[in-house]
Formats: structure tokens, C-alpha cells, sequence
């Protein structure tokens, strides 16, 4: 399931395929399966951090700033991405707290992510 | 205008047909309601929205998400004239109702939201693709008259 929000966003939001112009971008790609990995990494790692987000987080929101420089929409694309997969995932569990929640958290780590900026 | 393969405009009618679309209507309001509490600002009038429960059960944010939703079936009827079809509703939303078009667009994705967690593995990445378009095509029309 981790898997499944990259290739989601690249399609419902194409245009945030520009930053992987680099990748493979065809159904099943190695290299898409993998990079959402490490997406869903450091997400666990943020959920295991909740309450001191911005250390755990604070050497992605350097590469965030610094190297990859991604504008800040494509997270709220990605974000909501991860949402309906969990939706889709989870059908009829996703009750409004919950996804009120998921959706303030993944909101908190796009801030923090971006928070470097300038 | 938004530009639909034959393909995605059946992925949108075929699950619109499954819709009950009063249920989800006031779900996608309360759920609206709920995640981005500052579009409370538009809905004073509509009693207790202190907290989820009270969201989820407030008659006025059931009635009035099930007419949004209502409103939003037109949309399917005419996917080759939303700016048309919307045009009024548009005028309405900027001169009466003064809301600024970013509640169009959260709105849009919630109901993408509910359609995935109602449906589940039924809903597919090419529901999403489709329905993303639909959502954003139909914020556009109703943005599309402000001045």
C-alpha cells in the first residue's frame, strides 16, 4: 500500500512528474515502487515523532531546501493522494476524526518539510 | 472546459450511478466541516459545529451538502459546459455568498475522498484520474464568474 500513492499522484496531477523527469515512470516502475518506500519511511518515522516533528524531520527539510526544491503545492497533491489510497484502503473506517487527523498531520510534516524554504 | 475521454466520463457516470447522493452530500459537507474548521466562516447560521459529532449530525449541514451535491449532478449531465451550466451558481458564490473559490477546490477533493473510502478497491487510480478532472473542472466554472 505504500506503494500506491506515487503513482496515483503522477496521474490525477501530472505535473508532478517534473521532478522525476529522471525515473521510469511506467506502470509498476522499480523505481517508483521504490521511491514511495522511502516515502512511507519517513512518514513512520514522523509518526513516531509526533511530538517533536520538526528535529526527526529536520535533515529532509535541508534536502528539501537546499537540493530538491520542490514546490510546496506538489506535498498538498501527494498529501491528499495518501489520503484517498488510505480511503480506498479502509473502506468505511475512515471516519471524519480520523481523517481530520491524518489530513492535520500530513498537513504538519508539508510545513515542516517546506519549513526551510527560505 | 474539461477535456474527458469517453473512457473517464464512464468512470464518472457509472459510479455517479451508485451514489446516494443525499448520504454522501452531508457527509462531504460535515467532513468539509470537520478537517478545515475555517469554512465554518460561511455556515454561522447553521447552529452547533463544535465538534465532529455535532457536524456529522446537524440537519442543516446534512440538507444543505445533499443540495451541493444535487447541484453537482448537473455538473455530470453537462461535462462538455460547465462554465455554462455553473455560470449563475458562479455569480451567486462571488457577489451573494462571497467565497473564495479555495473552498471549490477542498470541497472537490473531499468528495473524491468519501467516493474512495465508500468504495473502496472499486474506486481505481482511472475513478481518480477521472473524478480529479471533474472536481477541478467544476471548481474552475464556479470560480469563473468572480470578478
Amino acid at each position: 500500500m505504500c506503494m500506491a500513492p506515487k503513482p496515483w499522484t503522477f496521474l490525477s496531477f501530472p505535473e508532478t512528474k517534473t521532478y522525476f523527469a529522471h525515473f521510469d515512470l511506467s506502470s509498476g516502475s522499480r523505481q517508483v515502487q521504490a521511491h514511495g518506500k522511502k516515502l512511507a519511511d519517513a512518514l513512520t518515522l514522523a509518526v513516531s515523532h509526533l511530538d517533536d516533528l520538526p528535529a526527526a524531520l529536520s535533515s529532509l527539510s535541508d534536502l528539501h531546501a537546499h537540493k530538491l526544491k520542490v514546490d510546496p503545492i506538489n506535498f498538498k497533491y501527494l498529501s491528499h493522494c495518501l489520503l484517498v489510497t488510505l480511503a480506498r484502503h479502509h473502506p468505511g473506517n475512515m471516519n471524519p476524526e480520523v481523517h481530520a487527523s491524518l489530513d492535520k498531520f500530513l498537513s504538519y510534516v508539508s510545513n515542516i518539510l517546506t519549513s526551510k524554504y527560505r | 472546459m474539461v477535456h474527458l475521454s469517453s473512457d473517464e466520463k464512464g468512470h464518472i457516470t457509472s459510479l455517479w450511478g451508485k451514489v446516494n447522493i443525499e448520504q454522501t452530500g452531508g457527509e462531504a459537507l460535515g467532513r468539509l466541516l470537520i478537517v478545515y474548521p475555517w469554512t465554518s466562516r460561511f455556515f454561522d447560521h447553521f447552529g452547533d459545529l463544535s465538534n465532529a459529532k455535532a457536524v456529522m449530525s446537524n440537519p442543516k449541514v446534512l440538507a444543505h451538502g445533499a443540495k451541493v451535491l444535487v447541484a453537482f449532478g448537473d455538473a455530470i449531465n453537462n461535462l462538455d459546459h460547465l462554465k455554462t451550466t455553473f455560470a449563475k451558481l458562479s455569480e451567486l458564490h462571488c457577489d451573494k455568498l462571497h467565497v473564495d473559490p479555495e473552498n471549490f477546490r477542498l470541497l472537490g477533493n473531499i468528495i473524491v475522498i468519501c467516493l474512495a473510502e465508500h468504495f473502496g478497491k472499486e474506486f481505481t487510480l482511472e475513478h481518480q484520474v477521472a473524478w480529479q478532472k471533474l472536481v477541478a473542472g467544476v471548481a474552475n466554472a464556479l470560480a469563473h464568474k468572480y470578478h
